[in-house]
């Protein structure tokens, strides 16, 4: 696990189609950096650029000091986790796809209780045995979210993970997601339209505008 | 053996009929496809004349050169129809996995099956080797051509899914799992099907052939027991190769995702 505040991820001169032109960039360990931006912006092409779901055309990415290039493309993904705006679900149970990061990868997946306690976080372990793919959207994401918790990644990458979440319970899913991501010295990443989790949340906020990024802001969050 | 009963050149032209009432159907109904059926039945008698003159001369020049020119010609014939009828394009990578799948899964089959199960000798007798290369052959493009369509499909629809697992640290083919049993079982479907129907829904051609020729019933069914196996052996062979070496052309060497260049 890094030290706080070392740099976890940095872009250097980093041009993706005409989508991104970021001159310089960084992702700092065990923060919570949000970054927000209008539509179009490049926010979500900029996460794929973290665990290499697109490659740079010209430029440097690197985790933890090294050029992702240097890292196994599955390997990287396990430790750079991902969770897209709109969650796939796989067949099965909520139990099932709780663990597909273990099935993916063909380890031994966490014990029940592991399992039902990283739901309970995320209000589903009374769906446990439900198939996933009737959940709602935001209850999708949220399964989603203690899908990620249970790899323990060294970063999340989370895209919009509150545009399925209208309601007051569901604001607290993921300020008790941060909160544990920041209690175990993990990185957070989330990418977001809504300025007021950027505020609450963010260590360091950074707009994007046009594929470039606009400000950088230390938060009052930041301790 | 009985003699076969030889059908005249009148009584072939008799058969005919079927065509002109096909069309006379047609042409009452104002469906334009008078001239499809006109080609297709000129084509089928040119190919199947052409084809006996072929086998004659075969059958009376029996050399171990000609037989394999015949099964080369065959295949090669097989590979092209399987890249003119699957709907995406395919790329030189993807032409050389099939012919490569194609070729690994007819060969082993067909040479088993005339070495191993009928113990030819000699093994390249045009007489047996070329319809039971035709049968082997015709069924593993029949099933590639699924295969392939399938794939390309299922990786098109499956997109999301795909990526979804990679995100969570799949390896491409295990990301890619569904998408391949279901090409594999859209490939395999059809013979599947034909053992299943075999004798009760439909009489199988070859041992159709064997009985109209004279043959016993029990010597009819014994070939086409063998050659159900051989073909069912062939197609899966062949299939399971195609999708095992296939899939990785639909990702890069940095484990992305490359059909459709989306970025967002």
């Amino acid at each position: 696990m890094a030290e706080t505040n070392e740099i976890m991820i940095s872009l250097n001169d980093v041009r993706f189609k005409d989508i991104l032109a970021i001159d310089e960039l960084t992702i700092k360990s065990g923060a919570v950096t949000a970054l927000t931006g209008p539509s179009g912006s490049g926010k979500s092409t900029l996460l794929k650029l973290f665990n290499q779901m697109i490659t740079p055309d010209q430029g440097e990415v690197t985790f933890m000091g090294a050029d992702l290039n240097e890292y196994d493309p599955v390997e990287l993904r396990r430790r750079v986790m991902m969770v897209p705006q709109t969650p796939v679900m796989f067949n099965g149970t909520v139990r099932d796809n709780a663990v597909i990061g273990f099935t993916f990868a063909g380890t031994e997946p966490p014990p029940d209780t592991a399992v039902k306690e990283m739901l309970s976080r995320v209000h589903l372990q009374q769906a446990l045995d439900e198939p996933a793919d009737v959940l709602s959207g935001g209850e999708k994401q949220r399964l989603a979210l203690a899908r990620a918790l249970l790899m323990k990644p060294d970063v999340y990458l989370l895209d919009e993970p509150t545009s399925a979440l209208d309601d007051e319970t569901s604001r607290g899913v993921i300020d008790a997601f941060a909160a544990h991501v920041k209690a175990n010295g993990q990185t957070l990443v989330i990418v977001t339209h809504d300025n007021a989790l950027a505020e609450r949340l963010g260590d360091w906020r950074i707009k994007l505008a046009g594929g470039r990024v606009m400000a950088i802001e230390e938060g009052t969050a930041h301790g | 053996m009985d003699e076969a009963l030889e059908l005249s050149f009148y009584q072939v032209l008799a058969a005919y009929v079927f065509v002109l009432i096909l069309l006379l159907i047609v042409r009452l109904k104002g469906i334009p496809r008078e001239k499809e059926i006109v080609i297709a039945t000129v084509r089928m008698t040119l190919q199947l004349v052409l084809v006996g003159f072929i086998l004659i001369f075969l059958f009376e020049n029996i050399h171990p050169l000609l037989t394999v020119l015949a099964g080369v010609l065959m295949f090669s014939f097989a590979v092209h129809n399987v890249y003119q009828r699957t709907n995406a394009l395919i790329g030189p990578r993807m032409k050389k996995i099939i012919a490569l799948s194609m070729a690994a899964g007819i060969l082993s089959c067909l040479m088993f099956f005339i070495v191993a199960v009928m113990n030819l000798s000699p093994w390249y007798d045009p007489r047996y080797f070329i319809p039971i290369a035709g049968m082997i052959i015709g069924n593993s493009m029949t099933g590639i051509t699924l295969g392939v369509n399938n794939l390309n499909n299922g990786m098109d629809a499956y997109k999301d899914r795909i990526e979804g697992a990679l995100m969570l640290g799949a390896a491409p083919k295990t990301a890619s799992k569904q998408v391949l049993n279901e090409a594999f079982d859209a490939a395999m479907l059809p013979t599947i099907n034909s053992m299943v129907g075999m004798g009760i829904v439909f009489l199988p051609g070859m041992m159709t052939g064997q009985i109209l020729a004279g043959a016993s019933p029990l010597v009819a069914i014994n070939y086409q027991i063998a050659i159900m196996l051989g073909v069912t052996g062939s197609v899966s062979l062949s299939v399971l190769l195609y999708l095992h070496l296939s899939y990785r052309v639909f990702f890069n060497d940095r484990q992305q995702l490359t059909l459709s260049e989306k970025t967002k």
